[in-house]
This record gives structure tokens, C-alpha cells and sequence, in this order.
């Protein structure tokens, strides 16, 4: 029998050579790893360094003008709200619905049910600026009638548009990831399929649902292409009417404002927009926080 | 696609049944070209436990499913001949499955408790069926967790998540919530095979008690449970019923050489 101090000297060259190794790997993830992580705070200091001493209250609550220091992104703030709550309320009833429709009801392999995953997974390729052209075509045009043009309802069923097969991917992924004797302990209840799906198999799933949807919402929140496409306004010095008439309204977005300060030649506005971006990165931050703790909560929820 | 001819003798069906509870004739299953089930017929006593038995890929599970009608929801499976609950035809037009599966009921071999309170998870079938005046609820879910000889354990904490039961808790919290929309009938799909030996004999012991009162068709792999549990068997190959008869009988002289073969352990 050799003891490990034998084993130890007769394999020191190899035994070196792999701990090498071992160690090369290590660095180089962590390289890897710190690439992403540097870039971003580079990307968050500058942009702090450039716009922090422009927000305040005033900057929030203001809304924008030709003299840099008077402007603020009011109306742009409260344009991407409404977008953000209109495109949910478009995106997730019918995106969860696609998805029920297809884990749940249309399980059997129709030229049907075909169509529509191929057409999902095309759409969720698709560039953000045909979204726009197709906005831009039929909400804003066909459409104006009930939508009144360029207003912030044609902004939203486009941007539902762009983030439904997202919504749609993350709530097929969470119904397929609820048990399936689930299902069959349901069923062998005497339960209904509806009975199925709205009492056992959605309430399994609507955190994973939920946690998809908020960050493809996120995503809308940062989008331009589109908006700008079809014609979203870049200066809005009135907030919409909160009602019916004011989905009619014409809006601007954050990252539309901060596209419109950071291409005029004044460096004070090149603040603002720096100011801007910090406004937006922090909604896009809560966002994913928000998403963060729904999950932990209804994960906690559903083990104690 | 021409219906294979009956292969092998037909099933013998004990003579000393009493009333039959299911009465199952030439029941064939087919998923895609696989016959699953060939020309099986039997009855099963009512009020008694009937046990299941073979190897794997047997059958005896597609068999149960077909009790009620678990096996519809499978993709491309054909089911031809008849299966009759006191002399109605399940798969007949006027019967739906949901009402079939509120006179029998299922337990599974993996315990599936929803994610939800004890009680919820008892109170689910009679809520789907319509029960909704809560002293009502209240009652069904203290006499099922009675019956299901699990009240005493978790009287206390009802609104509790059911995932924190023990593994033979959760299973006999199964059996309460099959219980609680009243069946006649109780399937068991090797409800023991992921229990550890105590949990599993108390499930034993409550199917004991539930045959009084329920008459219970249990799937197994475990010949020695078959024989302590069940009044009659049944033994399974390659999608046919070899052979049906009392248990004691069965394992004791059996009649068929595969029957012998297959208890004795020569195979399977």
C-alpha cells in the first residue's frame, strides 16, 4: 500500500501541472465575468459623474424647454409609465392566454398549434423597428379612428406587441415547469380542464408568469426604435388627461427625451440627458428588483 | 386496422364474485401500433380490494386508468370493448369522465398534494362539485382525513401548506382528498412503492379499513403487499390477464404455469 506522502512525489509534476490549469480557468472566467461587470459601471459612473448634479425635484417635475436648465422630463417620465401599465394590461391577458391555450389545451400536435409556435419564435426575432413600421401602419393609420393617431394607445398595443412572445416564452416555460400529477390529481377529481388550469395550474405558475412579463416589460421600458418609427413626439409639454381621451393623447417616452437632449449641440442639455439616463436606469433597476422579490415571496408562500 | 384476435384463453373471472362493481369486457388498448391491453375481461368484486399484479409494461396500470378514464388524456391511445360500473357503460356517450371520476376516485404512486393548505387540498373536489357552504366543507374534510386515518396527525393544522407533511402523510392525504367527493370506487396506482416500510403499512391498514365501505382496485409490484392487502388478484402479461382468481387461491395453486412462474420469482 503506498501512502498519500508516496503517491504525493511521485505524481509532484503532474499533480502541478493540473492545479495550473485549474487556475488558468479560474482567472479567465473572472476575466470574463469582470468584462460585463466593468463595462457596466463604467457605463453608471460616467453617467452619474454627468447628470447627478442636474436631478432634483425641479428636474422631475418639469417638464421640458429650450433653456437647459429649466427643463426637466415631466411628461417623459409619466409617457413611460402609461406605456409601461398600458402595454401590460395589452400584453399579459393575451400573452398568458397564448400560453394556457398552448401547454394546456392544445396539447396535440395541430398544423394550428404549429403555425402559432413558429410564428412566436419569428416574432421574437423580429428587429424593434418593424414593430415600429407596423405600428406605424396600422395602429397609427388603420387604426386612427379609435387610437387617434400617434398617440400613447398606438405606443402601447406596438410596444405589446414587441413583448408578447417574450410574455408568451416565460409563461409556457412556468406552466411547463408545474408538476404534471398536478394536473392528473385534478383531473381525477372530477375537475374540469378550466377547473385545472385556473385553480391548480395557473396559481403554480404565476410567479414564474409574473416574473417573465416584468422583465419583458422592462425591455419595452428602454425601447426607442419603435416609438420613434411611428412617430412618438419628442417635445411634450402637457401630461394626458388621465381618461379615455388622454389613450388618445400624443407622448414622448424617457429614452426618447434622452435621444432628443443628446443629439443638440449644447452641453448643458448632454447633462440632462445624463440625468435622464440615471431616471431611467433606476426604473429599470426597481423593475428587476420588483421581479426579484415576487418571485422569493410567492416561492416562500407556496413551500411554508 | 383489423382488431387483433383474442390471444391466449379468456380471462378467468372467479365464480364466487358476489356483485360486481366493474364489469370489463374484451377491453383493448392501443397507443399508436403498441397494443397495451389485449381483449381483457374481468369483473371486479365490489367491496373488496382487487390487486393488480405483473412485470413492468404489463398493463395493469393502463388497465387502471381505464377505470376512469385517466387514459383519454393520453395522445393517440385507442380503447375498444366495454367497461361497465354497475352495469353502465363508462366510456358510453352520456357519460362524462368528470362525473364518472366523482364515483371513482384515484390515488397516485407519487403523492401530488396541490400546493395548498391541508384543508384546501381536502376541500378541492367538493369545491370543483359545486359544495361551497363552509360548515358543509368543514365536515367532508374532518370525516375524509378521519377516514384516511390522518385527522389525529394534523387536526391541529389544517391551514397549513400540505408540502410540509411527511411522505406517508402527504399520501394519505391523497387518499382523503380522493375520498372527500365520495366515490365507489378507489384506484390506487402503487400508492406504497415510494413509502418507507412504516408509512406503508399503515397505508395497508387503511385499505383494510376502506374496503368496508369502497371498493378499491390497487396496482402493485409488491407481491407480498398484493397478498396481504387484496381479496382477489389479478396477474398481468404482455397486456393480457393470465389469470384472476381469489388471492389465496392464486398464490397458493395458482392454475396457469405463467401465474406460477411470475409468484414464484422465476421471473418479472
Amino acid at each position: 500500500m503506498k501512502s498519500f506522502a508516496h503517491l504525493t512525489r511521485e505524481h509532484a509534476a503532474w499533480l502541478a501541472r493540473r492545479r495550473r490549469r485549474d487556475a488558468v480557468f479560474v482567472v479567465a472566467a473572472a476575466l470574463a465575468t469582470s468584462i460585463g461587470l466593468l463595462v457596466l459601471a463604467a457605463l453608471v459612473i460616467d453617467v452619474i459623474h454627468d447628470g447627478a448634479g442636474r436631478l432634483s425635484w425641479a428636474f422631475l417635475t418639469s417638464f421640458p424647454s429650450r433653456r437647459p436648465a429649466q427643463a426637466g422630463i415631466l411628461s417623459a417620465l409619466v409617457g413611460s409609465c402609461w406605456l409601461l401599465v398600458l402595454t401590460a394590461l395589452i400584453a399579459f391577458p393575451i400573452g398568458v392566454a397564448t400560453a394556457v391555450y398552448l401547454e394546456e389545451y392544445d396539447t396535440t400536435e395541430t398544423w394550428f398549434r404549429r403555425l402559432i409556435e413558429v410564428n412566436i419564435a419569428n416574432l421574437a426575432g423580429v428587429p424593434s423597428i418593424i414593430y415600429g413600421l407596423l405600428g406605424l401602419g396600422i395602429f397609427v393609420r388603420v387604426l386612427e379612428p379609435i387610437t387617434g393617431g400617434r398617440s400613447v394607445l398606438a405606443g402601447a398595443l406596438t410596444m405589446a406587441l414587441l413583448v408578447m412572445p417574450i410574455v408568451i416564452i416565460a409563461a409556457r416555460e412556468a406552466l411547463k415547469a408545474v408538476p404534471d400529477g398536478l394536473r392528473q390529481a385534478g383531473y381525477a377529481l372530477g375537475a374540469t380542464r378550466w377547473q385545472v388550469v385556473s385553480r391548480i395550474v395557473l396559481p403554480s405558475a404565476v410567479s414564474g408568469i409574473l416574473t417573465g412579463t416584468i422583465l419583458a416589460l422592462a425591455r419595452a421600458v428602454g425601447e426607442t426604435a419603435p416609438l420613434v418609427t411611428m412617430g412618438a413626439l419628442t417635445y411634450v409639454a402637457f401630461l394626458p388627461e388621465l381618461s379615455l381621451e388622454g389613450l388618445r393623447a400624443p407622448f414622448t417616452v424617457l429614452p426618447i427625451q434622452i435621444f432628443n437632449w443628446i443629439s443638440r449641440p449644447q452641453p448643458e442639455f448632454h447633462q440632462n440627458a445624463a440625468a435622464g439616463t440615471i431616471v431611467l436606469l433606476a426604473l429599470l433597476l426597481a423593475m428587476n428588483a420588483l421581479a426579484i422579490v415576487l418571485r422569493l415571496r410567492l416561492q416562500r408562500q407556496r413551500e411554508s | 386496422m383489423n382488431s387483433t384476435p383474442s390471444a391466449g384463453a379468456p380471462a378467468a373471472t372467479p365464480h364466487d364474485v358476489g356483485i360486481a362493481a366493474f364489469a370489463i369486457r374484451d377491453l383493448t388498448v392501443r397507443y399508436g401500433n403498441t397494443v397495451a391491453l389485449d381483449h381483457v375481461s374481468a369483473d371486479l368484486p365490489e367491496r373488496r380490494v382487487t390487486a393488480l399484479i405483473g412485470p413492468s409494461g404489463c398493463g395493469k396500470s393502463t388497465f387502471l386508468r381505464c377505470l376512469n378514464r385517466m387514459n383519454d388524456h393520453i395522445r393517440g391511445v385507442r380503447i375498444t370493448g366495454s367497461v361497465r360500473l354497475y352495469g353502465e357503460d363508462i366510456y358510453g356517450p352520456e357519460v362524462s369522465p368528470i362525473l364518472l371520476r366523482r364515483r371513482v376516485g384515484m390515488v397516485f404512486q407519487k403523492s401530488n398534494p396541490f400546493p395548498k393548505t391541508i384543508f384546501e387540498n381536502v376541500a378541492f373536489g367538493p369545491r370543483m362539485h359545486g359544495v361551497s357552504d363552509p360548515v358543509r366543507l368543514r365536515e367532508i374534510v374532518e370525516h375524509s382525513l378521519h377516514q384516511a386515518a390522518l385527522w389525529d396527525e394534523v387536526a391541529d393544522r389544517l391551514d397549513t401548506s400540505a408540502l410540509a407533511l411527511s411522505g406517508g402523510q402527504q399520501q394519505r392525504l391523497c387518499i382523503a382528498r380522493a375520498l372527500a367527493v365520495e366515490p365507489e370506487v378507489l384506484l390506487m396506482d402503487e400508492p406504497a412503492s415510494a413509502l418507507d416500510p412504516i408509512a406503508t403499512a399503515k397505508i395497508e391498514e387503511l385499505i383494510h379499513e376502506l374496503k368496508e365501505r369502497y371498493t378499491v382496485v390497487i396496482v402493485t409490484h409488491n407481491m407480498q403487499q398484493a397478498a396481504r392487502v387484496s381479496d382477489y388478484t389479478a396477474y398481468f402479461f404482455l397486456g393480457r390477464l393470465i389469470e384472476f382468481d381469489a388471492t389465496d387461491r392464486l398464490f397458493t395453486t395458482p392454475s396457469r404455469q405463467e401465474t406460477e412462474d411470475y409468484i414464484t420469482g422465476r421471473f418479472g
